[in-house]
């Protein structure tokens, strides 16, 4: 029997496949009674109409049984609210390698807005325009590299 | 019940989202370019899970066994508390983005004041729902500069279009005292984000004048029963269906 948070760290992004739910911060926490053998996991939606999140439930629960735990809660918490920057350094790496430009840190209250260049996932260019503000998934942007002239998604900074 | 007032306010504001919601929707396959297909029926997402969230919350005070498809799908229009904007027909584009800036100019101040109000659930889900509504007001403020600050008939209609839902904008506004949120202390802020915004676009804002009301008692336009016939049909026709 492996441990319920290795099972559940693998789960998969039904949506962005080449991540799990670690990398991403949707998983929050795991927590296994030692005398019981029952699981509660803990998860986050990125965004709140995010329409994986059932998807991302069931497979926990399947991911979980044929790790051996049968007796398992997955509870969904709402706050502290996701943002992008729980998004975790290997998962910046997968989502860029995967041609999904990484998101900036987020912009705080009080702290003068710097914008910076979002970067080509393709050919690393920082000449890249955003070509719609809305994109494939709740997540995302579609944005396009100027030098190479490829569009590309980007997640846009939450 | 256990707290009543908790429950009224988290209805309000779950009906005000999902009449957005299903508003938007209508723009499926109809918007004037695909990337803006895309945009507003990701906003009409976005206020689908707000309202999911709040009408769940809002069946649990109630504590009569309703769930969020119950309180959606089961009602008739005098059991609704939205205000009257979200229900507007939607008009022409520009119309659509007046009632989107006017709708998100309210929501962000509100769902941030609920992140800090004492009640745990809509304070979670006010933190969550923020976040959503600012890049709404950046995406509505975006196209009323841009139409405002465009072509002449671009101005035209754009002017138009804020002239016709601004009346609609008092109702947000009437005084809750006991509210978890009073919603008269959020209407400087609105004014301010809504003025800068109108000024850029180069366009008037309205005289205050017209000020129609009651979506919170229950009392809508008829275009509520229209919007519902078609939301709830389905549900109706086949209760408990899954797929």
């Amino acid at each position: 029997m492996s441990s319920a948070r290795e099972a559940a760290a693998a789960v998969v992004d039904p949506e962005i496949r080449v991540v799990t739910i670690a990398d991403l911060g949707i998983l929050r926490d795991v927590e296994e009674d030692p005398a019981t053998g029952r699981v509660v996991v803990t998860i986050t939606p990125t965004y709140t109409g995010c329409p994986a999140m059932d998807v991302i439930r069931a497979d926990i629960r399947h991911r979980l049984a044929a790790a051996g735990h049968r007796d398992v809660e997955v509870r969904t918490v709402h706050s502290p609210a996701w943002s992008t920057d729980w998004i975790s350094d290997a998962g910046r790496a997968k989502l860029a390698a995967a041609g999904i430009a990484p998101p900036a840190p987020v912009r705080r209250d009080g702290v003068v807005p710097l914008t910076l260049a979002v970067r080509c996932p393709r050919c690393g260019s920082p000449e890249t325009a955003q070509l719609s503000r809305f994109g494939s998934t709740a997540c995302k942007a579609l944005w396009r590299c100027r030098a190479c002239s490829e569009p590309f998604d980007h997640l846009k900074a939450l | 019940m256990n707290n009543p007032l908790t429950f009224t306010f988290a209805l309000a504001l779950g009906d005000d989202a999902l009449i957005a919601a299903q508003r938007l929707a209508e723009w499926a396959t109809r918007a004037p370019e695909m990337e803006e297909d895309i945009a507003l029926a990701n906003i009409a997402l976005d206020q689908l899970g707000a309202a999911r969230l709040l009408l769940s919350y809002a069946g649990e005070l109630e504590g009569a066994g309703r769930d969020e498809d119950a309180l959606a799908f089961l009602r008739d229009d005098r059991e609704f508390r939205n205000c009257l904007l979200v229900e507007l027909p939607n008009g022409d584009f520009a119309m659509t983005m007046a009632k989107l800036l006017v709708l998100s100019a309210y929501q962000l101040p509100l769902y941030t004041a609920l992140a800090g109000c004492a009640d745990e659930r809509l304070a979670a889900i006010g933190g969550k729902a923020r976040k959503e509504s600012a890049y709404h007001l950046d995406h509505a403020a975006l196209w009323v500069k841009r139409l405002g600050d465009g072509t002449e008939e671009s101005h035209r209609r754009m002017q138009a279009g804020i002239d016709q839902v601004w009346p609609y904008a008092h109702e947000l506004f009437v005084a809750q005292p006991q509210a978890p949120v009073d919603p008269a202390t959020l209407r400087g802020e609105f004014d301010d984000t809504v003025s800068a915004v109108l000024a850029e676009a180069t366009l008037t804002v309205p005289e205050s004048g017209w000020a129609p009301g009651g979506g919170r008692d229950g009392v809508h336009t008829e275009d509520l029963s229209y919007l519902l016939a078609e939301m709830q049909v389905l549900h109706r026709a086949h209760p408990g269906a899954r797929w």
